[in-house]
């Protein structure tokens, strides 16, 4: 478990990958529901994939030794589809994830990802099947996620990748985490408000 | 790029400014929340030392966690009670109302809002809950958001948001007698796939969409999601005015011309342009079922699981983990696979007319042996008007139970779940896997009335059959 968040600016993931394979990974696979039962996130990176991990006895890549600590997460197609829970980018990032890069997401997922600091970038299928053929064929190299170049690269390979640009603007800004942008608009936002006729029940 | 379309409109009206990074803040003209995404968002908004920006537009009920058997306070299970207690706090901190247990109106968030009047076309609606799509059959565009997110409304009644492409759903024809709103939009999803909606809002059009009621255009709107798009929509007509008033929260008489006028100009013009269009015969459709672990694995009732072979290659291997976590072998007919447990209920198919169309079904007739049948209203609304009908006594007399109102065994957050390998006929909308509370356990989707149908014979059984039983 890591608990130095993602905070400020934010340009590059370096560490190991992990490859998680499948396509259509929702939500309530990553955190099944009854782990939703709390009033905070604390303890939700040990309960990340609970049950995928309890049905594959310890040979689930979360569980496997070589890949504990690992930061960047290698999935497929439309990953964090389902449920809208913040939940669970919440336990990917506390059980250690800092960046992820798929086929595709899923869209409230990949919203809160950005909310949390946690870049989604995008490759074609047969890259992300290469890259994770990479990670699998030598599970001990250290990755980096560049966010400014768009490549993720060992000191052997590298590929591109790619990030929509807002996100890629917001993270490597700092200002991925929207309240502040937000509120500042208030007086345009009043403005907005009180010309829908059904601010006042249309009185 | 969509011009023209009642997303367009309703965008455009609420778009407060451009951010730097490239997406929009939009005005939210409605924010539900609930005890299981808001209490980490007002410990964040304490932490920044924020208050909320709208009390007034931010609307509470509890629904996720709570007990369908005895809603004794405390609940039993002391981490729901602390929830509740949670949101309770919060509410009471910040002002805000709140629908709780016994106050006539708790129920689903999206079976609560649109009963009290709350969710009205035009306006944008955003929960902490992907469902939230279901507010868009009101002709809302309404979305699911994160706890990030839920903060950041409670804050500014705002969002950052990117506009989605449009894509129309025509519905030629009308739905055959059988078939029900969730048969549509299962074999939607089937047809379009789980993330063939990913970076559309879905406008659901056409003559099979206006004939419905607006109990059955919520069951539609409300699996937008499963399809992948964030929300879904219906234009606004007379069936939507007539349902809206008198509602507690629906404009007044004297105002009530000028609402219908400005609901009517949101509507999607004859000449908008779409980003996509795709059609559908509504009368070839036929009940329908999902056999595997994503709602788009679904199957006319006459079908049989496909085989690998007939799939699209991308879909195979889904497929083949389904087989195995399904224990539902290729060219097994649907028809006929037994079931352990039926549920009824959800914020998808939890109203009246759906504990109606059910209660056909069971009137008169036993639940199966040894199968474990329930229902559950969608609010306390529904549970009142159910009972003032007399569906309770139906139900209960065919050997279903009778339950309190909550999420249930939808998402099984409650004491409600399934053991082990059971495998359920479910009314709801998720069937991954461990959705229904038990890691090994099964769903299989459908209409409420196909779930009553599995009850009586104790599997998967075509409603149709049962319904023309009805009119001899």
């Amino acid at each position: 478990m890591k608990t130095n968040f993602p905070n400020g600016k934010i340009s590059k993931v370096t560490g190991k990958c992990i490859v998680l394979k499948g396509d259509d990974i929702d939500t309530d696979r990553i955190i099944p529901a009854r782990f939703l039962k709390c009033v905070n996130f604390n303890s939700l990176g040990e309960q990340v994939f609970a049950d995928d991990r309890i049905e594959l006895t310890g040979n689930h890549p979360f569980d496997k030794n070589h890949n504990q600590g690992a930061s960047i997460l290698i999935v497929n197609d439309n990953f964090g589809c389902g449920s809208s829970r913040e939940h669970a980018p919440q336990a990917l990032m506390r059980w250690g994830i800092r960046g992820i890069i798929g086929q595709s997401f899923a869209e409230i997922f990949y919203g809160n990802c950005l909310a949390l600091g946690i870049p989604c970038a995008i490759a074609p299928s047969s890259k992300i099947k290469t890259i994770q053929a990479s990670v699998e064929s030598n599970n001990k190299m250290n990755w980096i996620l560049d966010l400014q170049q768009k490549t993720i690269q060992s000191p052997k390979e590298s590929w591109s990748i790619s990030i929509e640009k807002g996100p890629l603007e917001m993270l490597l800004s700092g200002k991925w985490d929207a309240t502040s942008q937000l509120i500042a608009q208030e007086k345009k936002l009043t403005e907005v408000m009180y010309k829908l006729p059904y601010i006042k029940n249309f009185k | 790029m969509s011009i023209g379309t009642l997303y367009d409109k309703v965008w455009d009206l609420h778009r407060v400014t451009d951010l730097p990074g490239g997406s929009t803040q939009l005005f939210v003209g409605l924010h539900l929340i609930h005890e299981v995404t808001s209490p980490q968002a007002f410990a964040a908004l304490e932490e920044k030392n924020l208050t909320v920006r709208c009390q007034e537009r931010t609307i509470a009920t509890v629904d996720h966690i709570v007990p369908t058997i005895s809603q004794k306070r405390p609940f039993s299970d002391p981490l729901a009670e602390e929830m509740l207690a949670t949101l309770e706090k919060n509410c009471k901190k910040h002002k805000i109302t709140l629908h709780g247990i016994g106050s006539g109106n708790q129920g689903v968030v999206h079976v609560m809002a649109p009963e009290l009047g709350l969710t009205q076309p035009g306006m944008t609606v955003a929960c902490g809950d992907s469902h939230t799509s279901t507010h868009g059959a009101f002709g809302a565009i309404a979305f699911g958001i994160g706890t990030s997110q839920v903060r950041d409304v409670l804050a500014s009644q705002s969002i950052a948001m990117n506009k989605l492409k449009v894509r129309r759903l025509w519905f030629d024809g009308q739905l055959n007698k059988g078939v029900y709103a969730k048969d549509l939009i299962l074999h939607a999803i089937r047809k379009l796939g789980v993330k063939g909606g990913v970076g559309f809002a879905y406008e659901f059009s056409g003559p099979a969409i206006h004939a419905l009621s607006m109990e059955e255009r919520m069951t539609i709107c409300n699996m937008a999601i499963e399809g992948g798009a964030r929300c879904g929509y219906i234009n606004p007509d007379e069936t939507t005015f007539s349902y809206l008033k008198g509602k507690p929260n629906a404009p007044d008489e004297k105002e009530w011309g000028k609402a219908i006028k400005w609901w009517e100009s949101l509507c999607t013009d004859k000449n908008a342009k779409f980003d996509d269009e795709v059609l559908f015969d509504a009368s070839q459709i036929t009940p329908t079922v999902t056999w595997g672990i994503t709602p788009g694995q679904g199957l006319s009732i006459n079908e049989s699981i496909p085989f690998p072979e007939s799939l699209q290659e991308s879909d195979r291997p889904i497929a083949k983990e389904a087989y195995s976590y399904m224990q539902l072998q290729p060219g097994t007919p649907i028809q006929g696979v037994e079931i352990d447990v039926c549920f009824i209920g959800s914020c998808t198919n939890g109203r009246l007319s759906d504990l109606q169309a059910a209660a056909q079904i069971a009137k008169g007739r036993k639940v199966a042996k040894g199968i474990k049948a329930f229902v559950v209203p969608g609010s306390e609304q529904v549970a009142k008007a159910a009972k003032d009908e007399g569906l309770d006594n139906i139900f209960v007399e065919a050997g279903f139970e009778w339950r309190e109102p909550g999420c249930s065994m939808c998402l099984a957050m409650n004491p409600d779940k399934l053991e082990g390998r059971q495998i359920s006929a479910s009314s709801s909308n998720r069937n991954f896997k461990g959705r229904q509370g038990s890691s090994s356990g099964r769903t299989l989707l459908m209409s409420p009335a196909m779930v009553a149908a599995a009850a009586i014979n104790g599997k998967v059984t075509d409603v149709r059959k049962i319904i023309n039983e009805n009119q001899l």
